[in-house]
């Protein structure tokens, strides 16, 4: 019991780091710049099959890949940022849902046309393969991996938006444009920049997400539901929020496989509808 | 107060279009025969998306999860017509009053929250009737659907291959609905959704309680939606796990956008487009007939801010 209590725990907060990969993005982009971005899981799939095509085409090492998926997802967010989004920054929400849903069908339409519909699969390095066994109980190294990588990139993220130049910059264009504009900074270089970094950071997590739940076009719609719930519990806009939430919902997630199979996805449904219903601005909102 | 009845008066009178538009609906069993089963379709989600419009382009809520109360119509009808009759007609009421039941329920939750909340929640709620559904599968046959019932006629009129009574059944209960939405969209109460939907705050301090008006307008859009899927059960003689599918809340909302939403006919045309152009366009793979969507659904947010309709209004103005 206590043992797979562990098990549990390990695992979900493996899982727990990969939504956080994929949604800390959609956190800021939505939190802060009120951009309701469903498209963000595309960003996702575009740095997974970045990552997947370097590999079986090219065949690059798995890990050298993983910049390239950032890179990718990245420019493809740059590009929309720049035709589409800013147009809607002052639009509605039900029209930045539907743009953006728009772009969701046609990213998984498009990614189904030239990948199929199948599901793909990558082969990671040996060191990453197996596990590790500790006082009588297993940890997958891959999770480990997953968790390292996580918190590396946890801690680069504060350590860059709180201590840097640049990261001062954007954070006082996303809290208040009005006033960062009439301190000189460049608002929009600052959002372009914000924007990209997010789907980067979706992008690898797409692309590190391959060996644990596989890649097919339905990702974007698929992990959709996934990200929104933490960015939605965790509180817009707020990293640490993401984080929790993030760890919170992994947990929970593996805790309803392993424990309730029966339940199927009924359980984290649930824990999101209720933490809503707690606290609709979310678990450390601030508005 | 003369002037408030006359506002009423001009805007209840029906417009010469809409009479030929109705009119234009019997066109399927003269002029296209063999496609009558999809009109029964289109008219089973043109009501769909009408109930969504009474929400959503009227009252301003934005819903994620509107399958619910089209699922949740669609098992009982097929649930009473398994276990107990075939008889259509009842098999509609019993559907709308526990659709309505969900809705009235669930109204006092969504009526609170607003923006992301509002469109989490409402999606939350669909995604836990979906998983509810899928794993009790004892009672609704889970991924598999709900079948091994039949129902044979409405009002003896027999469902036959050709789809000829389907239709005319959808189509009646469609205009029925047509007429209680419109009834309910140009009296006093419609006029107080929509200021509710401009200014939450200022409808209270003029004497319209907003979140009472919410939750009844929340139940009604329920009913429809529920007799919407009832109807699809009807029709079909069988309800699968789609109903209740996020899939089916997001098309009738593109359906509604498409359409133009806050102007009762924009869910009706939206519906007969969308479903149209997926019968022509999916054939062998209807993973690609999502692309067309997708820009469909850009192109609009980006040049047709308000829809088919909308851009027709416009058009029509500017040639005035």
């Amino acid at each position: 019991m206590l043992s797979s209590l562990a098990g549990v725990l390990f695992d979900g907060f493996a899982y727990g780091m990969l939504l956080f990969l994929l949604s800390v993005g959609l956190s800021v982009t939505l939190g802060m710049m009120n951009f309701v971005n469903l498209a963000h899981c595309s960003f996702a799939m575009v740095g997974g099959y970045a990552t997947l095509s370097l590999m079986t085409k090219s065949g690059w090492p798995f890990l050298a890949t993983l910049p390239m998926a950032f890179v990718a997802a990245a420019l493809v967010s740059i590009v929309l940022e720049r035709t589409l989004y800013r147009r809607l920054y002052r639009a509605s929400d039900l029209d930045q849902c539907l743009l953006t849903i728009g772009i969701v069908f046609i990213s998984v339409a498009a990614y189904a046309w030239f990948y199929t519909t199948e599901q793909q699969s990558i082969r990671v390095p040996d060191w990453l393969q197996g596990s590790a066994h500790v006082a009588g109980m297993s940890f997958a190294s891959y999770r480990m991996f997953l968790i390292v990588v996580g918190l590396a990139v946890t801690a680069l993220l504060i350590l860059f938006l709180e201590k840097t130049r640049f990261g001062a910059r954007v954070r006082a264009a996303v809290d208040n444009q009005r006033m960062a504009r009439g301190l000189g900074i460049d608002v929009d270089r600052a959002f372009m920049f914000t924007f990209a970094l997010g789907g980067g950071l979706a992008g690898l997590g797409g692309a590190l997400s391959i060996q644990v739940v596989g890649l097919d076009p339905t990702f974007a719609l698929a992990y959709l539901v996934y990200v929104l719930i933490v960015v939605a519990v965790g509180g817009l806009g707020s990293i640490g929020g993401s984080f929790a939430a993030a760890v919170v919902l992994g947990i929970s997630d593996m805790a309803g496989k392993y424990y309730f199979p029966w339940l199927g996805a009924f359980l984290i449904y649930l824990v999101m509808v209720g933490l809503l219903m707690w606290r609709p601005q979310g678990l450390f909102g601030k508005r | 107060m003369e002037n408030a009845s006359l506002h009423f008066q001009q805007k209840v009178r029906w417009h010469p279009l809409e009479i030929v538009f109705w009119l234009c609906t019997l066109l399927p069993f003269v002029v296209t025969p063999s496609y009558l089963s999809l009109a029964s379709q289109i008219a089973i989600t043109a009501l769909f998306a009408l109930s969504l419009d009474l929400i959503l382009g009227y009252a301003g809520i934005v819903s994620l999860g509107h399958a619910a109360f089209f699922g949740v119509g669609a098992y009982t009808a097929g649930l009473l017509a398994k276990h107990y009759w075939a008889e259509p007609l009842t098999g509609l009421v019993l559907a709308a009053v526990l659709s309505g039941l969900v809705g009235y329920a669930l109204s006092h939750v969504v009526v609170r929250f607003r923006h992301l909340a509002l469109i989490m929640l409402t999606m939350g709620f669909g995604l836990l009737l979906h998983e509810a559904a899928n794993s009790a599968s004892a009672l609704t046959g889970g991924a598999d659907g709900l079948q091994g019932f039949k129902v044979p006629a409405v009002l003896g009129f027999k469902f036959d291959m050709f789809g000829r009574a389907a239709y005319a059944y959808s189509l009646v209960v469609l205009f029925l609905c047509f007429l209680v939405a419109r009834r309910i969209i140009h009296s006093p109460f419609g006029l107080a959704l929509r200021g509710i939907r401009e200014n939450a705050t200022r409808m209270p301090a003029i004497g319209a309680p907003s979140r009472a008006h919410l939750r009844k307008a929340y139940t009604i859009a329920a009913v429809l939606a529920g007799i919407a899927g009832a109807l699809l059960t009807h029709t079909t003689s069988t309800v699968s796990l789609e109903t209740l599918s996020f899939g089916r809340s997001a098309d009738v909302l593109v359906i509604l956008i498409l359409g133009g939403a806050g102007r009762l006919y924009g869910g009706i045309i939206g519906a007969i487009i969308y479903m149209v152009a997926r019968d022509q366009f999916s054939g062998a793979n209807p993973q690609y007939w999502y692309f067309w969507i997708g820009l469909l659904l850009v192109a609009v947010v980006m040049f047709l801010p308000n829809g088919i309709l909308g851009g027709i209004g416009a058009l029509y103005k500017k040639s005035k």
